[in-house]
């Protein structure tokens, strides 16, 4: 394997909170390569969130090294190297859909022609045509996250990180983005980290699944996902498709995962690193 | 991938905030005439003294007879109210920029902020004459504008701060600095708290201009008017220039509230922060 050629290269990567009251994350190896779609899963509170911020510099690592498209993680994001959507669509209620998606590329200073057909691109790409002018509050939970897909898509980025990005919406529309943002993976050809507390999600979504323990976090095991691409609504029904579901729940138990779930409070922790 | 047509939620409250309709107001306009009404039976039917409270109908005409000296007098007080408004508030904003930017400042400053917004600070006129002067404008517009500053200064430093966590992660995470994510996110999100304490001000800036005139000013004063009438029980004159003082208030509050809506129409947040 070329080494330089990674996107994403993270080893003995460790994140305590709280002067080492919680350890969030312990020896993490992980190598990811271009056009990987890698999913995290692991119960709550594993730190795989905490992982997402650490390859996006939004969190610094207590320990071990990250290199992110061949630089530092903190370079990577200087270098807007990485789009990030969360499990919250986060979009500013007094902008439009389009100056919500514009956002990055206002800040990149593109100018306003070439920001505009940059936008309609992505509006067609996410399906919102017809709801340029509208507002956040105006859109229904599936539509404020595909706004928020298609902002942190619209300076291309090589890296795409996503937090639980379908967490909050219904079984119905989760199943639809996914079908969705497969199609816009293929066009992109970016590579993506999707955290998530889905099982099916993460098989069906993603090339590998790294499955991790309950706190501290570690790599339980890494599931090469070899169902056929594109993955359509007949992937559900393959039947290696039951075979990897049954694979990731054996390494989640073996990781504690289906233990007593230990109050979520890495949330707190990341919060209050914010407002120090 | 079929796409989902989602009809934008009808808001029903947007005509309310955009411009009511005459219905709207009847109600409002109901009571207001009810009570004139009201007031002016009660003064003629059980026959009470002018000196304790005069009806409306001598009130609005002495309104119009002393038109030309009341209108002087509000403007001048106005002048004050206005100017300390100005000053106060613009303060009050680059205060709070500073500590929301400088977090520490604010944290360490923001204790003394609520107690000084406690204070009674129109008991200080007295003492703001003596500084600036008693004939002089600006020894109102002191007084004014120290009591615009704090509600504002706490509004906006709450509305600056107040910001959500992902927000700013996501900001950093277009490598926007300090500056940028002042101008997109914390300016932006602090608009309605602004607004709301802009409002506050200006009946605040009222208050300290017709207040500190009472404690001594220039004859061409309104409060000054106000105590010379009461003093030689003139008291329907007296009650004239607080009309006339009250509708310059509602003008200014209006005028404010009117920016506001031009400004932040299609902000839902402009609701919340009422």
């Amino acid at each position: 394997m070329n080494e330089g050629s990674n996107v994403v290269e993270m080893s003995k990567v460790s994140k305590e909170f709280g002067q080492g009251q919680v350890r969030a994350l312990e020896d993490i190896d992980l190598e990811i390569r271009p056009g990987e779609f890698i999913s995290l899963i692991g119960p709550s509170g594993c730190g795989k969130s905490t992982l997402l911020r650490i390859v996006g510099d939004l969190i610094q690592p207590s320990g071990g090294e990250i290199v992110v498209n061949g630089k530092s993680a903190h370079q990577a994001r200087l270098d807007r190297d990485y789009g990030i959507v969360f499990q919250d669509a986060v979009l500013f209620d007094w902008r439009t859909v389009e100056k919500n998606i514009g956002l990055p590329l206002e800040l990149m200073r593109w100018d306003r022609r070439k920001r505009s057909e940059r936008v309609q691109e992505l509006v067609n790409l996410v399906e919102l045509q017809g709801f340029e002018k509208h507002h956040p509050w105006q859109l229904s939970g599936g539509m404020q996250q595909r706004v928020s897909i298609a902002r942190a898509l619209s300076f291309s980025p090589p890296l795409l990180l996503m937090d639980e990005p379908f967490g909050a919406l219904d079984e119905m529309t989760r199943e639809r983005l996914n079908l969705e943002l497969l199609r816009i993976w293929e066009q992109s050809g970016s590579t993506v980290i999707f955290v998530t507390h889905s099982i099916s999600e993460a098989v069906f979504l993603s090339t590998r699944v790294v499955v991790m323990s309950a706190r501290p976090g570690r790599i339980v095991g890494v599931v090469h996902v070899n169902l056929p691409q594109p993955r359509t609504v007949e992937t559900r029904e393959d039947p290696f498709f039951a075979d990897l579901i049954r694979e990731v729940r054996q390494l989640l138990r073996k990781g504690g995962g289906f233990e007593a779930e230990e109050p979520e409070d890495e949330e707190q922790f990341i919060v209050a690193e914010e407002n120090l | 991938m079929s796409s989902t047509v989602v009809e934008p939620i009808p808001r029903g409250t947007l005509a309310s905030r955009v411009g009511s309709t005459l219905w709207d107001w009847l109600p409002a306009a109901v009571v207001f005439v009810a009570g004139i009404a009201l007031w002016e039976g009660l003064v003629r039917g059980l026959d009470i003294q002018n000196f304790l409270l005069p009806p409306p109908s001598d009130i609005s005409q002495t309104v119009w007879t002393e038109r030309d000296v009341l209108w002087s007098a509000a403007w001048f007080t106005f002048q004050e109210a206005l100017g300390g408004w100005i000053i106060g508030c613009a303060a009050a904003i680059l205060v709070a920029l500073v500590l929301a930017r400088w977090r520490i400042l604010g944290t360490a400053l923001m204790p003394y902020l609520i107690a000084a917004n406690a204070i009674p600070i129109i008991a200080f006129a007295p003492i703001t004459n003596n500084w600036f002067g008693t004939l002089n404008q600006s020894s109102k517009m002191v007084i004014a504008a120290i009591l615009c500053f704090f509600p504002v200064v706490i509004n906006a430093l709450r509305g600056l701060t107040s910001v959500r966590p992902q927000q700013i992660e996501l900001m950093r995470s277009y490598a926007a600095g300090e500056v940028e994510i002042f101008r997109r996110v914390r300016i932006p999100n602090a608009l309605p708290f602004i607004f709301t304490g802009l409002k506050v001000a200006t009946v605040l800036a009222m208050i300290g201009a017709i207040v500190g005139d009472y404690f001594g000013g220039s004859q061409d004063a309104l409060g000054i008017q106000i105590r010379r009438q009461a003093g030689v029980f003139a008291f329907t004159e007296a009650w004239a220039a607080i009309v006339i003082a009250s509708i310059l208030g509602i003008l200014f509050y209006g005028a404010v509230a009117a920016v506001e809506r031009l400004t932040m129409g299609r902000h839902p947040s402009a609701r919340g922060a009422e």
